[in-house]
């Protein structure tokens, strides 16, 4: 394999400098998916920045009641909080539903949301992909796409995000905050990843250089009866075939507030605001919570293989919703 | 009778549970495996394997490599030394996927085209992907379906008895059924590894095999060297489950290392083996039963279609399974094979009978239900007296006893036979059973047995712990022979110049090599108790049972066995979880419970795998596979494995010296099909192409199931 330089960075401007000044550089949080794409020569980095012992490991209560979670905070940590399983079950479960104890205890939270698709074409540096080599085509299209998106999906591309804290980020309104030698900023998680349209290669709108330093969830009261369902071929190891993130507040049988997020379905977690907005003041039933899916998968375009994504989430959102209401009747 | 030393005669180690005698090396890392052995002056080569599936080398850009940092040479088609394939081995003709770099042609994608040979690993694999080759691409072919054009009828493959179409026209009850499993890989953890070196003009291999012998021999056909001038090791290996015999890297690296006069090892990646390790082949297969009305079998038929290369046959025998199964009137099972432009399959867990298994025991189980018969009730009904197309007399069988015992601790009697009633919150929930078979043999093996001076004994034996458990289950069967502890035991295995052996293969290792063992021990014994001292050299008998093999009365000698599972399904999501297997196994003398019962649960989580998770998936643009790793092939998780019980029952047999059969194939046959006859019974829905996956179960629903207004509906 290629030759590459490793350095440990203690601070982040100084990380943010060196990246700067490497553009062969990336930075390296728990390698859980980094370091397998080397080794298959999907990426070969110059350099390797070692993020891991900046001083982003704390999840801290925000002023206004919401979570600050640093961008080094390991899945492990993330999911074991104890804030984050009292305001915010959902993403503790989503992040125990991924991986296996070993990765999560490596992977990091800036990490996870720039884990890349695990599209069978684009790990494969022998086959065209348009994510990996723009304008060589997407055989998934015709080929192998069981798993692949059936929202927001483009001719160019079809893979899906992997990732299933982000879905319930994405859930909760989460804003990434960064760090650019230009100074900080943030980005909704709504505005974090591109649309795929003919520019698959080109995953998120962070600024070119800039490093994750954190995630903030604004606070919702909502996500404290939430619940994360992932489907899955096996019981564990596995990426989704389709989840589902919800919080639901309902009070005499009416919705007063939902969120809804999908994962394994599009090339980033979905949040399925069209079923939102028809649920909430709405009836909490079973029949609802399928005609509000349903009107979220209008848009969905399945291909031969994926087709039954729509009725898997269909039937997962009514599943998930259903559960949540009985429990707040209780 | 006492030994030299004087301690008293000890019995018993067979039979009783033994932890591994290599486990406290194999738990701290003493134990090395051929991969990471270090050795002076070593050399690492790298594979290139084609991207084309089918077409010629125009040309390999040897040159620009050979500039790179540590690149000592690249081998390939134009330069490599020719090697000779028109040989008979231990398996047949061999594969010519062996014969690397001998021409230009590119029979799939995954073919080896060059070996790049550097000082490291990485250098090597830095090249390797830099090499440019290009090809003259010619269109390729990989669809496989049952019947399809170029399907033929290999020699010998089909067995008939009877008038199966007349049989079928006069059954009250008929089943015609197609099924279908996927291709498969072997998946086993540790990789293929081989070094090879010249050492006092021998050539000398450290490798990771089912047999060094096999490995030996075919490696000096191939160069046309003396059997003598060939040494093979294999002391530790990581898993097999047919897959490690010979191929190409082994032959790579003996090239290299002659061309370079230094030790070479090449290493496969897991990507190369989805290529180049063989695999098994999807199978297609159809099974028509015909039935009097309370189930008695008049007619069975079963056809299977496997694929191949386009180099060399390979017939995954599903059909065999039937034949010494079920009593019927008429009997008709053939194997067809198609070929394409894939890499050869090959032997794996249970070859023919984990396939052939899964078609004939859900059709057993969908005929149940027509009839109206209990599923073990249908198989006690049609249990043969003999073989049922042989006529031969069975060595044994204690199926029924397994279906008994098996019945008895699984709670069969409760079962409630309706499809689709059962439900527990989301989860619909179903049992089912299926019936297990794998021919027990033996293959000629030579052992020798050593007394030393100091009142140990040394076992030297050709044979291979391909993480059985053959090692431990050797000490004990000659430590009873001699009759002495097993403390006193050394075993020494996996070196070819210990003689040839049977291979770790067919279920046969551990029965083969204790017939040889415990000849040799006898024998030893004996000798010891005519009194004299032990010279310092030791006193050595040998043993060979090519004779005693050679007199075997011909029977139908097969182990048995009887699969219980419990699935549930939720048909909203698609997901099937197994949650408890029970699988009681008649496989005659049991050497060691310990490393026997986890054979078993191993085949039975191997079977688990195969029902719901396993498939490799070719891409038909590029002839490849898509997720050729760990990540996109699955095979069973922790979290996917529930309850697993397995037991056996009393089985010993009786033509061989220790009693024994084999139990290293028979826990997955049977598996697959016992969780797709539970998921029907949850269900109500028949799954007939394996694996049993979320989109397939959640398109398939389910039958009216009762309870309809749970939770979730």
């Amino acid at each position: 394999m290629k030759e590459f330089g490793y350095q440990r960075v203690l601070d982040v401007p100084g990380a943010v400098a060196l990246l700067g000044a490497e553009p062969d550089a990336r930075y390296l949080g728990g390698g859980t998916n980094l370091v397998d794409l080397m080794k298959t020569g999907v990426e070969r980095p110059g350099l390797l920045i070692d993020v891991r012992d900046l001083p982003l490991d704390r999840i801290e209560a925000t002023e206004d009641g919401g979570l600050h979670i640093g961008a080094t905070v390991t899945n492990s940590d993330l999911a074991a909080h104890p804030e984050v399983r009292r305001r915010y079950p959902a993403l503790a479960q989503a992040v125990l539903a991924g991986a296996s104890g070993q990765l999560r205890n490596m992977a990091t939270v800036g990490g996870n949301l720039l884990q890349r698709t695990r599209c069978g074409y684009f790990t494969d540096t022998a086959k065209p992909c348009n994510k990996r080599v723009p304008g060589s085509g997407c055989p998934a299209i015709e080929g192998e796409h069981r798993n692949h998106a059936i929202l927001g999906a483009s001719a160019h591309c079809v893979a899906t995000h992997p990732s299933d804290m982000g879905v319930a980020l994405s859930a909760f309104d989460a804003v990434v905050t960064y760090e650019t030698a230009d100074g900080p900023g943030e980005l909704p998680l709504s505005e974090f990843y591109l649309p795929v349209g003919d520019t698959p290669h080109l995953e998120t709108a962070l600024p070119a250089g800039a490093l994750i330093t954190g995630v903030t969830l604004p606070p919702a009261p909502v996500a404290t009866v939430s619940r994360y369902r992932k489907v899955r071929e096996r019981a564990s190891y596995a990426f989704a075939i389709g989840s589902v993130a919800a919080a639901l507040d309902v009070q005499d049988g009416t919705v007063r507030d939902v969120r809804l997020a999908f994962g394994a379905v599009a090339s980033r977690p979905w949040r399925a605001l069209t079923a939102e907005r028809l649920l909430t003041g709405g009836p909490a039933t079973a029949e609802a919570f399928a005609a509000a899916a349903d009107a979220e998968l209008a848009a969905a375009e399945a291909l031969p293989d994926n087709g039954y994504k729509v009725t898997l989430m269909r039937n997962l959102v009514t599943a998930v919703l259903t559960e949540l209401a009985e429990e707040a009747a209780r | 009778m006492t030994t030299m030393t004087g301690t008293p005669a000890v019995t018993g180690a067979v039979g009783t549970a033994h932890t591994r005698v290599e486990g406290v090396a194999k738990v701290t890392g003493a134990a090395r495996y051929a991969g990471e052995i270090p050795y002076a002056e070593l050399a690492h080569g790298w594979l290139v394997l084609s991207t084309v599936a089918r077409g010629r080398i125009r040309s390999v850009g040897a040159d620009a490599v050979l500039a790179m940092p540590g690149v000592l040479s690249v081998l390939h088609h134009g330069n490599a030394p020719r090697v000779d394939t028109d040989y008979v081995g231990l398996l047949g003709k061999p594969d010519p996927t062996l014969a690397v770099f001998q021409n230009d042609q590119v029979p799939y994608l995954g073919w080896p085209v060059a070996l790049v040979v550097a000082e490291t690993s990485e250098q090597a694999r830095e090249a390797a992907e830099a090499l440019v080759v290009e090809y003259d691409e010619e269109p390729h072919d990989i669809a496989f379906a049952a019947g399809r054009d170029g399907t033929y009828t290999p020699e010998d493959s089909a067995v008939e008895k009877g008038d199966v179409e007349a049989e079928l026209a006069a059954s009250a009850v008929v089943l015609d059924a197609e099924y279908t499993t996927p291709e498969e890989h072997h998946t086993m953890l540790e990789p293929h590894a081989a070094m090879a070196r010249w050492e006092d003009g021998r050539l000398e291999v450290v490798d990771s095999n089912q047999g060094t012998m096999w490995v030996a021999n075919e490696l000096a056909k191939l160069f046309s060297l003396d059997p003598a001038s060939v040494r093979v090791r294999s002391e530790h290996v990581g898993g097999g489950f047919g897959s490690k015999g010979i191929r190409a890297h082994q032959v790579c690296a003996v090239m290299a290392a002659t061309a370079l006069q230094r030790p070479v090892r090449v290493v496969l990646t897991r990507r190369q083996m989805f290529s180049l390790t063989g695999y098994r082949s999807p199978t297609a297969q159809r099974v028509r039963l015909g039935a009097d009305a309370d189930g008695r079998l008049r007619a069975f038929a079963h056809e299977a279609q496997n694929l191949t290369s386009t180099v060399h046959e390979f017939v995954e025998p599903s059909a065999n399974v039937g034949r010494a199964m079920y009593a019927s009137d008429a009997h008709h099972s053939v194997n067809r094979v198609v070929r394409l432009d894939v890499p050869t399959p090959t032997f794996m867990r249970a070859p023919g009978e984990a396939p052939g298994s899964f078609a004939m025991e859900c059709a057993l189980d969908e005929l149940a239900e027509k009839c109206g018969v209990d599923p073990i009730a249908l198989r006690v009904r049609n249990e043969p007296d003999a073989g049922p197309v042989s006529g031969l007399p069975f060595s044994s069988r204690n199926l029924l006893a397994c279906f008994d015992e098996g019945a008895r601790r699984f709670g069969w009697a409760d079962r409630d036979p309706r499809p689709g009633v059962r439900r527990e919150g989301r989860w619909l929930l179903g049992t089912g059973v299926a019936a297990a078979s794998f021919p027990s043999g033996a293959g000629p093996s030579t052992a020798a047995v050593t007394a030393e001076a100091d009142g140990t004994f040394t076992v030297r034996i050709n044979a291979a712990d391909i993480g059985t458990g053959a090692r431990t289950a050797l000490t004990q069967i000659a430590a009873d022979a001699l009759q002495v502890e097993t403390g006193r035991v050394r075993t020494r295995i996996a070196d070819s110049d210990f003689g040839p052996a049977w291979i770790a293969g067919g279920s046969m290792g551990t029965r083969s090599w204790a017939w040889a063992v415990t000849a040799a021990a006898k024998d030893l014994r004996e000798q010891l108790a005519l009194g004299g001292t032990v010279p310092p050299e030791g006193i050595t008998v040998r043993s060979d049972t090519s004779e005693a093999l050679a007199t075997l009365a011909q029977k139908e000698r097969y182990s048995f066995g009887a699969q219980f599972a419990e699935a549930a399904v939720d048909v909203t999501t698609g997901e099937v979880r197994v949650r408890r297997m029970l699988g009681i196994f008649a496989a005659g003398r049991i050497v060691n419970p310990l490393t026997a019962r986890s054979q078993l649960i191993g085949g039975m989580t191997w079977g688990l795998s195969m029902a719901l998770h396993e498939e490799a998936v070719r891409d038909a643009a590029s002839g490849g596979h898509v997720g050729a790793d760990l990540a996109g092939y699955h095979v069973a998780a922790n979290a996917d494995v529930p309850l697993i019980e397995a037991d056996w029952v009393e089985d010993a047999d009786a033509d061989d010296p220790v009693g024994i059969k084999g139990v290293g194939e028979i826990g997955i046959v049977g598996a697959a099909a016992a969780i797709a006859n539970a998921v029907w019974h949850a269900t109500g829905v028949r799954h007939r192409h394996l694996p049993i996956r979320p989109d397939r179960v959640l398109l398939g629903g389910a039958v009216a199931p009762a309870g309809a207004e749970g939770p979730d509906a």
